[in-house]
């Protein structure tokens, strides 16, 4: 498939819901237009144009190698961390493009939080995990950062399991309330946008519900985009769903549309397993 | 089966082979350790804590040389220690890939294994000619140098293995890079790079060649950093190779000190290595 024939399918396209254009409370909190991502010469996506929604999850499926955890990537420029990769194109925030070369990164990735695939807790207490993004940028009293944590903690659905032993270690905690303490932790700081790498693939089907549960429960407050491999996954917990291959962006609709009723062959032959 | 009782044999005859040169190599160690023990317990006496190197002929201890001892150590590692993590975090953290860490890394590797009475002779022509006389500073300095590339060198690797995607958490909440690094990668690495500091606190506490050029030695008790020092190495040095019966059994007791002190710091940092996987 051809990029321009890609580009035909994304919501500027007229063939679009109605209701993303027309619905007020429906904003674009994030219009990703043309970007183009280079790991040294070899470019990893190619052209990609759709918009985020706010108090809407969207999800991004295709196969291994498409390119979706490199564009959730883009959207706070972590990548910036590797020398040989860049992005091209705009990435639209509130009016704002922030892949211009003028933007404060870490203010840009305090307004955008992230939660990656394998749990990464801080080697420190499960207090100073929470607190560390927080002390970052505000200078609390004790009593409104103990606060902070706890409503944090208690967002995140994992206040119970761990109130008792908030100055215990991080690291001992199951890989399921890493996970959340880790959303916590993103949660904490108050961001806009809230991208999720693959934040359940590395758990038991249990914590994986908890973990589904909490993003419906976010989703009131915040844009969420979130990258996954599982496709139940993708269209119990997303409104807007994003099919990407090598690199290119095949489809993109409201969920339900993509999954009883996809334009593209390509995306029908990836939800129903043909291919993948 | 055949090829099943060939490979048992051969299993055996490699296994029969590899604990032989373990018995070999431990050999040797019991037999250094035994000795001292034999011979350097009986010095081992309060006088040895308590009084000062003595003439040949009359009772005395190693008080100075156990102090300049541990001062030089003590100077050398505050010396030493700053700026070997500050290095090794220049090259984890900053100069990954870059071709000036390359050389960096290369001329630090190159350091770890040079000669110490290089180091020596380098302090020498760099402080003590031209102070015009041997200094516990310039015994300090030549330590510290030694120091110096064990501590680049374990910082980097413990550094190294602090895992990326932790580096990415805590900049994906819009940590600047030296938050990310002091808050984060040193607390997931600090076990490893306190042994490191150990390990080189380790090294140089039986360090001999470099203090011969710069601190010399001192029979007196002494203070001053600015005079000649005594040491456990030097004093060690000279009153075994002494034709004095009791020098020689000074000098045995000394080195039973120091292997003593040795052991405990490497057991210390092993122990400090393994509680800290132990925990996480």
């Amino acid at each position: 498939m051809s990029p321009a024939a890609a580009r035909q399918v994304t919501p500027f396209a007229p063939s679009d819901p109605p209701e993303m254009r027309s619905n007020p409370t429906l904003r674009q909190k994030v219009v990703i237009r043309d970007v183009d991502f280079f790991y040294g010469a070899f470019k990893a996506l190619n052209g990609i144009t759709l918009p985020l929604h706010d108090k809407r999850v969207t999800a991004f499926i295709g196969p291994s190698g498409c390119g979706k955890s490199t564009l959730l990537r883009v959207l706070n420029r972590i990548y910036e961390l590797y020398p040989g990769q860049r992005a091209t194109g705009e990435v639209i925030v509130d009016g704002e493009n922030i892949l211009s070369p003028g933007v404060d990164l870490n203010l840009l990735r305090a307004r955008i939080g992230m939660v990656f695939q394998k749990p990464t807790p801080f080697p420190m207490s499960i207090y100073d995990n929470i607190a560390f993004g927080i002390r970052l940028y505000e200078r609390l009293q004790h009593h409104e950062l103990d606060e902070r944590v706890e409503s944090a903690l208690r967002r995140a659905a994992l206040w119970d399991e761990v109130k008792d032993k908030l100055r215990q270690s991080g690291l001992g905690l199951s890989g399921g309330q890493q996970q959340r303490l880790c959303i916590a932790r993103a949660v904490a700081v108050q961001p806009e946008i809230l991208l999720l790498d693959e934040p359940a693939s590395a758990l038991d089907p249990i914590s994986t519900q908890r973990i589904e549960e909490l993003i419906a429960e976010l989703k009131a407050d915040y844009c969420i985009a979130i990258v996954t491999h599982n496709m139940q996954q993708a269209a119990r917990s997303s409104d807007y769903t994003a099919f990407m291959y090598l690199g290119e962006l095949i489809e993109f609709d409201e969920t339900e549309r993509i999954f009883t009723r996809p334009k593209q062959k390509h995306t029908e032959d990836y939800i129903t397993g043909r291919f993948g | 089966m055949a090829i099943y009782a060939r490979r048992r044999l051969i299993n055996a005859l490699v296994m029969v082979l590899a604990l032989a040169a373990t018995g070999f190599g431990l050999l040797w160690l019991v037999l250094v350790l035994w000795t001292l023990l034999w011979n350097g317990i009986a010095a081992i006496t309060p006088a040895l804590f308590s009084q000062m190197t003595p003439p040949p002929g009359s009772a005395g201890g190693l008080l100075n040389a156990i102090f300049g001892s541990v001062v030089m150590t003590l100077i050398a590692t505050l010396l030493g220690t700053p700026t070997g993590i500050l290095a090794g975090t220049f090259l984890a953290e900053y100069s990954r890939g870059s071709r000036f860490g390359e050389v960096v890394r290369f001329i630090n590797d190159i350091l770890l294994s040079a000669p110490s009475i290089i180091v020596g002779l380098f302090v020498y022509e760099l402080m003590v000619l031209r102070m015009g006389h041997f200094s516990a500073w310039a015994g300090a300095v030549a330590l510290a140098i030694i120091v110096v590339p064990v501590v680049v060198r374990t910082t980097e690797d413990m550094l190294n293995l602090v895992p990326n995607a932790l580096r990415e958490a805590a900049s994906a909440l819009g940590s600047p890079k030296w938050k990310v690094i002091v808050l984060v990668s040193y607390r997931a690495a600090i076990q490893g790079m306190v042994t490191g500091v150990m390990l080189a606190v380790a090294r140089i506490a039986g360090e001999t060649a470099p203090l011969l050029f710069t601190a010399l030695n001192n029979q007196f008790w002494s203070t001053d950093l600015n005079a000649p020092m005594a040491n456990l190495p030097v004093v060690i040095f000279q009153f075994a190779m002494s034709p004095y019966a009791d020098w020689q059994v000074l000098a045995w007791g000394g080195a039973l000190l120091i292997t003593i002190t040795v052991l405990f710091l490497n057991i210390g940092a092993r122990a400090l290595a393994s509680w800290g996987t132990f925990k996480q």
